[in-house]
């Protein structure tokens, strides 16, 4: 109970979502445990949704942060339409923008123009990945 | 009630803005105006920020919930429980499916559990949610129980009102129903569904704890599993046992004439049988001996209760069972059909007024419970806390009774000056 009072009022949601055709979310359900086990509120998209899908959860849910799950290399095309549906809807401002997967260098400052926070490969500690959301996370309320 | 008292502890700050607000004449900051607005105009994003605000509890939401009160009471509010697995999640998405095939908008908020140690929570309605893919039109948004906010069903009935002042025509209200929290929340709703899965009787066992009573409309879901006949026979079965169980609880679901129920009942038995054969529940007794004969005494109660209206509308809503197949969508349209049948039955009996009268009544209760429930925590605080009090309880300086007398006295007083000018 103690841990959840210091958070009241604050408690951080999150999207996990898988995005594109790969079928690997082993590393998303981990990350949506993880978060949980850190008193996130964490909702899990499903596997295979379309960027649309993920820009009406992120509005509705009105989530704190974004954290895409990407393992197929499809990134350069998919972030990008997430990014323009936040836009649209006006909620790209105040919403934490992660990326998880398989990013080669070379597309990482891509990403991080678009607004991308932070990247995190193969191999990151969870601690780190939390650490990073309590960090930066908007507050918006 | 503790929690709300735990409550005030947490965020004093954000709760005594949030009172303020409220207790003046209302004067929007501008923020609020424009967000308040934005949400009028039809804007999801506003939408979802006021429902954010309402689920923080943040500074300003009760001047937010009390400016959208004007513009709600045209949607129409279905909660739906039922046990984990027996197809919540996949049943609403076919019917939000089916009310916009039909041209209606429509709302859904999804109650998940978290975690009572961290306070986390794995919210995962919305996985299923995929005939409605890329339709803004279906605004589904998926809640946590946060245990320590206080008044679960509170935030989840504010959110409904947000969904309702929006302009949401159907609203969905689904939760877990396992414990008095559940059912809490669906009695938000006009039309209670309660879902069970065949297979198991001991579903329908679980079923006999509080929720067979407030349910209007039972689903049999997966209805092509075996022993889904016996499901729905054992359902029936214990409807017709549940003998009213509603008379003394006035839960706004079933007969607002408690009263009445037994003057009539007492009045005499002859009256009693002929209205009877309006009713089906009371039917059974007489006519299904097989099915009637194991109740012992149920019988009597039954018909005495079953008398209680003299009118010839039906005082009581017989629950309806209706089975479906929610991952084909089969019986779906059934469904909401017994929906609009029980909201037809509710208006025209005049208890959709009725519930709305005990809902807002209980809301004013809870509000009032949770505002002084507050206040005495600022009276707590001021006083070095409830702990100091205590440890002079341990010391024998003083008793449990004297500090409470010390501490409400002054409100009491208060209270009785107020009743002395009126």
């Amino acid at each position: 109970m103690s841990t959840q009072q210091e958070r009241e009022g604050r408690t951080i949601r999150c999207l996990i979502a898988k995005v594109g055709l790969d079928g690997h979310d082993r590393g998303a359900h981990v990350i949506a445990r993880a978060f949980r086990d850190a008193g996130f509120e964490v909702i899990y998209s499903g596997l295979h949704r379309a960027p649309d899908e993920i820009v009406q959860a992120a509005v509705q849910e009105d989530v704190d942060v974004l954290g895409i799950s990407i393992l197929s290399g499809a990134h350069n095309t998919l972030v990008p339409k997430i990014v323009d549906g936040l836009e649209e809807y006006g909620a790209f401002e105040d919403t934490l923008l992660l990326v998880g997967g398989i990013v080669p260098d070379e597309d990482r400052e891509e990403l991080r123009a678009l607004g991308v926070a932070e990247i995190f490969g193969p191999g990151t500690p969870m601690e780190e990945t939390i650490e990073f959301v309590e960090e930066h996370a908007p507050d918006n309320r | 009630m503790t929690s709300a008292g735990s409550d005030g502890v947490g965020d004093p700050a954000n709760e005594s803005d949030g009172q303020r607000d409220g207790r003046q004449p209302t004067e929007p900051t501008g923020d609020h105006a424009e967000l308040i607005a934005d949400l009028l105009d039809g804007q999801h994003r506003a939408l979802a920020r006021v429902i954010t605000k309402i689920e923080n509890r943040a500074p300003g939401y009760r001047e937010i919930v009390s400016q959208l009160h004007e513009h709600t009471g045209s949607a129409s509010v279905v909660g739906i429980t039922g046990s984990p697995g027996a197809g919540k999640s996949t049943l609403v998405d076919k019917l939000a499916k089916a009310y916009r095939d039909r041209g209606e908008t429509v709302g859904v908020i999804a109650v998940d559990p978290s975690s009572p140690y961290t306070g986390g929570a794995v919210l995962g309605d919305r996985i299923r949610m995929a005939s409605n893919v890329g339709d803004m039109d279906v605004f589904f948004r998926s809640m946590s129980a946060r245990g320590s906010l206080g008044g679960l069903s509170t935030a989840t009935s504010d959110a409904v009102k947000a969904l309702d002042a929006f302009g949401k025509d159907r609203i969905v209200v689904e939760t877990v129903g396992a414990g008095q929290n559940e059912v809490d929340i669906v009695k938000t709703a006009e039309t209670v569904c309660v879902l069970v899965q065949p297979g198991s009787g001991d579903d329908v066992q679980m079923l006999k704890a509080g929720i067979l009573e407030i349910g209007d409309v039972f689903v049999v879901n997966k209805a092509d599993m075996d022993g889904a006949n016996r499901t729905v026979a054992e359902l029936e079965e214990m409807l017709h046992m549940r003998e009213n169980p509603a008379v003394n609880l006035n839960t706004g679901h079933h007969g607002p004439v408690s009263g009445d129920a037994f003057e009539t009942a007492g009045a005499g038995g002859d009256d009693a049988d002929d209205s009877d054969h309006s009713d089906d529940a009371g039917d059974s007794d007489h006519s299904d001996d097989a099915d009637g004969g194991g109740d012992g005494g149920s019988p009597d109660d039954s018909d005495a209760t079953d008398s209680s209206d003299p009118s010839s509308l039906p005082a009581e809503w017989d629950p309806e069972i209706v089975e479906t197949v929610a991952t084909e969508g089969e019986g779906v349209s059934e469904l909401i059909e017994t929906f609009d049948e029980h909201r037809a039955w509710l208006e025209r009996s005049g208890q959709l007024r009725a519930q709305a009268r005990t809902r807002y009544a209980e809301e004013i209760r809870q509000l009032l419970r949770a505002d002084t429930a507050e206040l005495i925590e600022e009276l707590l605080a001021d006083r070095g806390g409830v702990e100091t009090l205590a440890e002079r309880v341990i010391a024998r300086e003083t008793d449990p009774y004297a500090v409470t007398d010390d501490l409400l006295d002054p409100l009491a007083d208060c209270v009785d000056d107020r009743l002395d000018e009126s």
